[in-house]
């Protein structure tokens, strides 16, 4: 596998909105962090959060919801159901000792090439400054 | 699957977009020793002819169930690819595109180390991710060869000639007694002066020489059931007789309304201040003077962006606007070269062609006066019931002007219209303007994500006459290209529910604003069933499962685990 610097961020990004946005930022060479990986899902309510959990138990720091905001064509109310999922996976990481900042959600759209660089930096900024066990001792 | 899977991986070079800051060969070696991978090749261009010819052959050759390239964003690449897929007999669905330039050799050009272990954390986990695939099948549903156009302005009745000229049946549905929309009621439009309802008699004549249209005024959709391809359609006419009909597709284009001034707005209220249209549909000439409903006028003040571009109101631009009163001011100065004409504004965006109508206003002595955002004119009655605006030109100087005027025209944008049931009814997306969004403005800029409902016009966003008939026709070609063949195929990657585990507890069905999922008994069991034809495949329902019954095809939870337990290896 993969031996990837710290801190390690998890994308969940949006197949129409968030992705296009994070393309953006690499075809403008915007620099930000190579542990950062983006995984794409149909919409941002689609996110298990058992696989916010699943990342953080396979060697992520942190992972980050890429919600679609207001332009999400799939469901109007996305971003509550974002914000819903991130609360059941917090709940489930502070029973098993992780962080539950090391999950975060924000929105992104489709031209987002800044905002994207600048959340993952200070993200990772964030991160950084945590235990580096992901698991509380 | 007890057999173990064949796939085979492609790294591309990119010429050297991406080899130059991802050793690519390192990634080839990285991935060979995965149990799944039959073999691993770089190629300098993936997409080329050449390698796609090869792919076709390898993947006969190898016999593979499974195929991973990793090159540039799937926005470029991910159809290609499938398309390779397909004609080499692997089910397109099994093929995974692996994003290795835009999010990583570009974003990463000053770290080759990272962008080298990054791209080998992806391509793993695409493997992985590829070995949990399954073969999945587009649905095919025979399509009915007709269509509902919602909305008879400029853009519903050119849609619906187009429609008709395919052959389809055409209904086309108007709220209003008449047809024709806005622009029935414009005067002379920009660019090329055609009167507005000149324009909208035109098509009416061309709608009347076809029989396949039938046209419900005053009439509203109550009802919509059915699926892509088959939807059947209630009207109510104006005596409340409804007629339910079967169609392929719908094309909504139900425009937007005017932006009406709040009272005290600019002195909207004052006898003398009216709003663009108004003043468009009142303005003559008597004896070479102009005159403005019967009245003498001298002077007349533009004020712009009224009701557009306002920080907690409507942010957007109206678009129509600035060229609209541009070409007024050369219309009332062609009607009377006297007039004295000034326009207070913030930015002038003639944009395209319209320049010209700029630069012919200015040429019959328009004077433009550039107001701040955060200082915008005053308009109030003066002395002997002239009008008395006060401005500042932002270009000139800073000493206030006032301008005594017969007339303020206050240049109205667009404003979403009051549509709550028919959006309800339809599952149309708004955006947070209030307008209606497309999938995608460049690449899909009339489909919406309900298959077969198409929009067109200023119910999206502003428009002009030329833009909004564009998109009609636009939404004529995708209905054609949807119905003409008489069956169409719905993309498989939706949500499925196991019923073994299905506890029927209802939470998905709740959740699902498709209306997707259903109650049923199957062996004896209470279960919900997801209609595959109706699933937008959002992915919404799945979390809400406590049992963990449902899940995405495409996105299936052994998949997207499968990816994530390879991306990086665990810390020590
Ligand atoms: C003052 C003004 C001046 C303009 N001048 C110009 C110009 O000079 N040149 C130019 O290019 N453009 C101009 N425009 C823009 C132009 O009017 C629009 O581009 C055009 O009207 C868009 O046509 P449409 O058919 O999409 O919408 P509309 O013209 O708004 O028509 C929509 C129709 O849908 C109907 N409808 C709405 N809801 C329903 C429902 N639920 N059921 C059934 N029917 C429904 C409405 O009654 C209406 O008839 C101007 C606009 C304004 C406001
Ligand atoms: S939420 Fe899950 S258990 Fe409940 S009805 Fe839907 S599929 Fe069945
Ligand atoms: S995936 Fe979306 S559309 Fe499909 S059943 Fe679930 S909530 Fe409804």
């Amino acid at each position: 596998m993969a031996s990837v610097s710290h801190p390690r961020i998890l994308v969940f990004s949006t197949t129409n909105i968030s992705d296009p946005g994070i393309d953006l930022a690499g075809s403008r060479h915007l620099h930000y962090p190579a542990s950062v990986f983006t995984l794409s899902v149909p919409c941002s309510s689609a996110v298990r959060p058992g696989w916010i959990v699943d990342a953080l138990e396979h060697g992520f720091d942190g992972v980050f919801v890429a919600a679609d905001g207001d332009e999400c064509a799939l469901l109007a109310d996305c971003n509550q159901r974002t914000a819903r999922l991130v609360s059941l996976a917090q709940a489930q990481l502070t029973e098993l000792g992780i962080a539950p900042q090391r999950v975060t959600m924000a929105a992104l759209c489709s031209v987002c090439a800044e905002p994207f660089v600048n959340h993952m930096r200070e993200f990772s900024a964030k991160l950084a400054a945590l235990d580096p066990a992901v698991h509380a001792a | 699957m007890t057999q173990k899977r064949r796939i085979g991986v492609f790294i591309c070079h990119c010429g050297g977009n991406i080899s130059d800051y991802v050793d690519v060969a390192a990634v080839r070696e990285a991935v060979s020793d995965m149990g799944e991978v039959a073999f691993a090749e770089t190629s300098m261009f993936a997409c080329s002819d050449g390698t796609q010819q090869d792919m076709i052959r390898r993947i006969e050759e190898e016999n593979l169930d499974g195929l991973v390239v990793a090159s540039c964003s799937p926005k470029l690449h991910l159809t290609t690819f499938r398309g390779v897929s397909r004609r080499a007999g692997l089910n397109p669905f099994q093929y995974t595109q692996v994003n290795i330039r835009e999010q990583c050799s570009w974003a990463h050009t000053d770290d080759r180390v990272g962008a080298t272990q990054k791209a080998t954390g992806l391509v793993r986990g695409a493997v992985a991710r590829t070995a949990q695939s399954s073969a999945l099948v587009p649905l095919p549903v025979e399509t009915t060869p007709a269509s509902l156009v919602v909305g008879g302005g400029v853009t519903g009745l050119r849609a619906a000639i187009g429609l008709a000229d395919l052959g389809l049946d055409v209904h086309l549905v108007e709220r209003a007694e008449q047809l024709g929309g806005q622009v029935a009621s414009l005067g002379a439009t920009f660019p090329d002066q055609r009167e507005g309802r000149a324009m909208i008699d035109e098509l009416l004549s061309e709608l009347d020489a076809r029989a396949h249209i039938a046209v419900h005024t005053e009439s509203t959709i109550t009802a919509k059931s059915g699926s892509f391809g088959n939807y059947d359609v209630t009207l109510q006419g104006p005596n409340g007789q409804s007629v339910t009909t079967r169609v392929g597709s719908i094309v909504v284009a139900t425009g937007a309304a005017s932006y009406v001034p709040e009272p005290g707005e600019f002195g909207f209220g004052l006898a003398g201040v009216v709003t663009l249209e108004d003043f468009t549909r009142g303005i003559e000439s008597h004896a070479g003077r102009l005159h403005f409903r019967g009245q003498p006028v001298r002077t007349v003040v533009y004020v712009y962006c009224v009701g557009s571009r306002q920080e907690n109101g409507n942010e957007y631009c109206s678009k129509y606007c600035c060229s609209a009163a541009v070409h007024a001011s050369v219309e009332a100065a062609d009607l009377d070269p006297a007039v004295r004409q000034y326009h207070l504004y913030r930015d002038i965006r003639t944009y395209g062609r319209h320049e010209l109508s700029y630069e012919a206003s200015r040429r019959r002595g328009s004077v433009y006066l550039k107001y701040a955002d955060d200082d915008p004119p005053v308009v109030e009655m003066g002395e002997g019931g002239r009008l008395r605006v006060l401005t500042t030109d932002r270009l000139t100087e800073s000493t206030p002007l006032q301008i005594d005027a017969d007339v303020v025209v206050l240049v109205t944008g667009l404003v979403p219209q009051q549509n709550a049931e028919l959006t309800s009814l339809l599952h149309l997306p708004l955006g947070s303007d209030g307008f209606y969004s497309e999938i995608h403005p460049k690449l899909r800029p009339v489909e919406t994500v309900v298959d077969g409902v198409l929009i067109a016009g200023t119910c999206q966003a502003p428009k002009t006459i030329s833009e909004s008939v564009a998109s009609g026709l636009a939404a004529v070609t995708q209905s054609g290209a949807m119905l003409m063949r008489g069956v169409a195929e719905l993309d498989p990657q939706v949500a499925v529910v196991d019923h073994d585990a299905c506890t029927w507890c209802g939470a998905c069905a709740a959740v699902c604003p498709y209306e997707a999922i259903s109650h049923q008994v199957i062996s004896a069991r209470d279960v919900a069933v997801i209609d595959p034809t109706v699933c937008k495949g959002c992915g919404g329902c799945v979390s809400y499962c406590e049992a963990g019954a449902i899940d995405l095809l495409g996105n299936t939870d052994a998949q997207v685990r499968a990816l994530i337990e390879n991306l990086v290896e665990v810390r020590a």
